[in-house]
């Protein structure tokens, strides 16, 4: 008589199973709106997801790559790379690691590029080497990017994503790199020659407290995150919870800290427009 | 007086010499033998225990709360002080202090991150840790300074910029930047001394000098000992070992290159003699300040760029030279050795 009997309701959860199953290198789930989205559709996206517009990490070449013209950037300081100065419990394990897995040698890439033609001196973070902590290699590079810039009179674009901020693993040399930074922007502007800083998702100490507040303009991607103290830390300060736009670009935006949002496709157009206009 | 937990015995022994003080008031008889010899037991614990203390409890030291603070150095070491308040933007962070003072018959602008002693106190000048406004204040102070060429003299007691709503509203991190770019280019002398707690952004953004100096037993750091510990062993209770990682006390900032020179402390720590604190302080100011007074005001600038822009350590192959040949001796020249491979096996 089993055809009188109710099925088993387990089978029903069987199809979600069947959902992600679907190879992986064509389509993708997205982490906020959970739906299924054609991996190349959101690539050709800059990884902004097509059914709610979250914005994904990019690596550093993926950004260099979606904002200057195509076949233009030569990559300086290439094989600048951290050593272990303070011998960090750690730290050396930690750099091979996130060397392998992101295929860099630092977490940030740096050259000279053409945005519409114009040459400018370009550094992206990546926020998947050490969540863009700078320590010394770091600071060395965009203190070069700068000094590029001033030498050779083009204009500075930093695309900054140093969630980690200055480096924990190297201490107070990490520390410096704010100063060292900073005082490279400085000297830029005594120049008048332009300097860029794009904040991304996210932004926040040392990076924030150094050369990336201190842009002749400063441009942010929607709803990064950016500031000095980490949400956490404000929390656990206060002992009482933040609201939810507390951070952002809007908030930014909104108390005078940046100049403009941009989304990311607009990136490109809006950074070569201000170039013009810096440049003229 | 306070004291810490390896202090105790100090504690125990003082306060048998207060006993003995109070019993010879009493009584009229002359104790001076005994009290001598406690007196003398003390000097040598005080060694004792100073001459072995962990570099945690060096952090304890520096965070001791009857440590002289800026304004104790102010009045040790200065006379003619006038405070100066508010950034003329937004308020006035007690947190920060500021103003002109006479030292050796020369003035100066002096500003110094300040703590509280007590509750009430640091509450008023929370904790010592800043506000945007207070660096705002600094900054606008230091201008004043350049602008009237007047020397500044800087000192660092904070454990760090205040992580609050209001701070991030109105840009903590751009308030920091500012005051780093700009210090980096004033255009006269700035002795930076680091007099307790160096924490982080905080302190850094007061701390962009021709010269750093450091007390014997301060800090600096680029987080919190315990905020490091939160992060390493996910347990901000094991602060002490984090501690010896991170290489933040004055023998391992002096190698690094952070500091230029650390200035001694009288035995027990700066708040066993505020006095001998204050003058080896000043001596040591005094000196560095006479030697960039004599250097012009650009070298100075172009020489602090240098300094700062010289620290971090990193690898880098070394790119392959450009062959000299000289045609006539073409032949003689050895193959150039590919110094990309021999460095980095080298440094690896």
């Amino acid at each position: 008589m089993s055809w009188f009997r109710k099925p088993p309701r387990y089978t029903e959860i069987n199809r979600p199973v069947k959902k992600t199953e679907i190879p992986d290198g064509l389509w993708m789930r997205c982490e906020k709106c959970d739906e299924m989205v054609f991996r190349k559709e959101w690539e050709d996206n800059l990884k902004v997801c097509p059914k709610c517009g979250l914005y994904s990490v990019m690596s550093a070449r993926e950004r260099i790559a979606s904002l200057v013209d195509p076949g233009s950037f030569s990559e300086k300081d290439a094989g600048l790379a951290s050593v272990d100065p303070l011998k960090f419990e750690g730290y050396a394990d930690s750099l091979a690691k996130n060397r392998k897995k992101t295929g860099e040698k630092e977490a940030i890439i740096c050259g000279e590029a053409a945005l519409s033609g114009c040459k400018i001196q370009i550094g992206a973070f990546d926020f998947n080497f050490m969540a863009g902590s700078m320590g010394s290699a770091v600071g060395e590079k965009v203190t070069r990017a700068l000094e590029r810039g001033g030498e050779q009179r083009q204009p500075v674009v930093i695309v900054s994503a140093g969630g980690g901020g200055a480096r924990m693993h190297e201490g107070m040399l990490s520390l410096y790199q704010m100063a060292k930074t900073s005082a490279a922007v400085a000297r830029l502007k005594e120049l008048s020659v332009p300097f860029i800083s794009v904040l991304t998702h996210p932004t926040m100490g040392g990076v924030a407290a150094s050369f990336a507040s201190l842009g002749d303009v400063i441009v942010a991607e929607p709803k990064a995150l950016v500031g000095f103290a980490g949400p956490r830390v404000i929390e656990q300060t206060i002992g009482q919870r933040l609201p939810d736009d507390f951070q952002t670009s809007e908030f930014l935006l909104e108390h005078g800290m940046i100049d403009r949002i941009v989304p990311r496709k607009e990136l490109r157009p809006t950074l070569s427009l201000l170039v013009q206009h810096l440049s003229n | 007086m306070r004291y810490l937990d390896f202090e105790r015995p100090i504690e125990e022994l003082d306060r048998i010499i207060q006993q003995q003080l109070d019993y010879a008031q009493k009584t009229g008889l002359d104790m001076e033998g005994e009290i001598d010899a406690l007196r003398r037991r003390r000097h040598q614990l005080v060694r004792d225990i100073f001459y072995s203390l962990t570099p945690y409890q060096r952090i304890q030291l520096a965070r001791h709360p009857d440590r002289p603070y800026c304004p104790d150095y102010i009045r040790l070491m200065m006379t003619d002080f006038v405070e100066l308040h508010g950034d003329r933007l937004y308020g006035d962070d007690p947190a920060i202090i500021g103003g002109f003072a006479t030292i050796e018959d020369r003035t100066v602008m002096v500003v110094g991150h300040l703590k509280g002693r007590d509750t009430e106190e640091n509450i008023k000048r929370n904790f010592g840790m800043p506000n945007p406004e207070g660096f705002r204040k600094a900054l606008r102070l230091m201008e004043l300074a350049e602008r009237f060429k007047k020397p500044i003299l800087c000192f660092i007691d904070s454990a760090g910029a205040y992580p609050g709503i209001g701070a991030e509203e109105r840009g903590q991190a751009e308030a920091i930047a500012r005051n780093l770019m700009r210090m980096a280019r004033l255009k006269t002398p700035v002795i930076v001394t680091v007099t307790g707690e160096g924490g982080s952004g905080g302190a850094l953004a007061i701390g962009v000098g021709d010269r750093v100096l450091l007390l014997q037993n301060a800090y600096y750091a680029v987080c919190t000992p315990e905020a490091c510990a939160a992060i390493l062993f996910k347990d901000r209770a094991k602060a002490s070992a984090a501690v010896s990682s991170m290489k933040i006390t004055a023998d391992d900032l002096l190698q690094l290159g952070v500091v230029d020179e650390v200035v001694a402390e009288p035995i027990g720590g700066a708040h066993q003699d505020w006095r001998e604190t204050a003058d080896n302080l000043r001596e040591a100011i005094l000196s560095n300040l006479e030697e960039l007074e004599k250097v012009p005001v650009d070298q100075l600038v172009a020489a602090r760029y240098s300094k700062f822009r010289a620290i971090g350590e990193f690898e880098e192959p070394r790119r392959k030279p450009v062959p000299f040949r000289n045609p006539s001796r073409a032949s003689k020249v050895p193959p150039e050795a590919d110094s990309e491979t021999t460095f980095s096996a080298a440094a690896c």
